[in-house]
């Protein structure tokens, strides 16, 4: 084989590593109970890689004023919940989240999500851009791929 | 007649399967109200109001409608997150009012967000009647 056809492998297998690193966000199997129960109570309980650590810690930190609502836990859970948070962060490219940190806000979210129209993200079935179920139609089931999606629609 | 008596039998069996916690629950709550109420009976009327009623208190959730659609029947959706939020009746839901704890944290935090207070036992044990009562 050509030294071409190698690179042209290696560029290949390369992207398709990252793509299905980013379509594929499934809960880490040591997730606690708890995960699901009180961070998937009002939202999807989103994947821990989506922020960086201290992002998770500033998030964990402000639980009596999170977004709007006291979402306050009992010591014992709120330190499970970001232990395991902080085990399974994502890197430097999920900086940029802001004070209040938000997902949606890192420079990574916002690339993905560039060419999503502006009357998508006012849709009232979308309501928020961390409703990730609105449009990403298995992310209930850590899948976030192409041709899963479905942009919804409201009269 | 025989096909009658079977069906009847069935209902009378499935029925407690997603009733009996739910009624039990609100016994609690019904005997909690009793305490500073003598004679507190639970009721679905009131319950109904309560649930349709506007308190104002949340910009986003003036009431529990907000999130929870004006029947407790139907699927609702997080007022802030659109997150789908199943329905609120257990005969339609069936797993609804079947874990104390579980209850007891919603209500302390949707009473909080949407009265600006925690509900009364007697408020309680209204909600759940009216969501039990037969459609």
């Amino acid at each position: 084989m050509s030294a071409k056809a190698h690179a042209l492998l290696a560029a290949a297998a390369m992207t398709l590593t990252l793509a299905a690193r980013a379509d594929s966000l499934p809960v880490p199997a040591d997730a606690p109970p708890s995960f699901k129960a009180e961070c998937g109570g009002c939202h999807l309980p989103f994947p821990p890689a989506l922020l960086t650590a201290p992002d998770w810690k500033r998030v964990m930190a402000g639980l009596d004023k999170h977004y709007g609502d006291n979402a306050g836990l009992d010591g014992k859970t709120r330190r499970e919940l970001e232990d395991f948070l902080v085990r399974h962060a994502g890197g430097s490219r999920m900086a940029g989240a802001g004070d209040p940190p938000r997902l949606t806000r890192t420079e990574w979210f916002l690339r993905e999500h560039r060419k999503v129209p502006e009357a998508t993200w006012r849709d009232a079935k979308v309501k928020s851009a961390a409703n990730c179920t609105a449009c990403h139609t298995r992310a209930e089931q850590g899948s976030y791929r192409e041709r899963e999606i479905v942009l919804p629609r409201s009269k | 007649m025989k096909t009658a008596t079977f069906l009847l039998l069935s209902l009378a069996l499935v029925q407690p399967a997603w009733s009996a916690a739910p009624r039990e629950l609100a016994e609690g709550y019904s005997a909690e109200a009793a305490r500073n109420a003598p004679g507190f009976k639970p009721s679905p009327r009131r319950g109904a109001e309560f649930y349709a009623r506007r308190f104002a208190v949340s910009e986003k959730m003036p009431a529990c409608t907000a999130c929870h659609t004006d029947s407790p029947a139907q699927t609702g959706q997080h007022a802030v997150t659109g997150k789908a939020i199943k329905p609120l009746a257990p005969r339609a839901e069936a797993a609804r009012f079947t874990d104390p704890a579980k209850a007891e944290k919603w209500f302390r935090r949707n009473c909080t967000e949407v009265l600006g207070r925690e509900c009364s036992a007697a408020e309680k044990a209204d909600f759940i009647a009216f969501l039990t009562e037969a459609p």
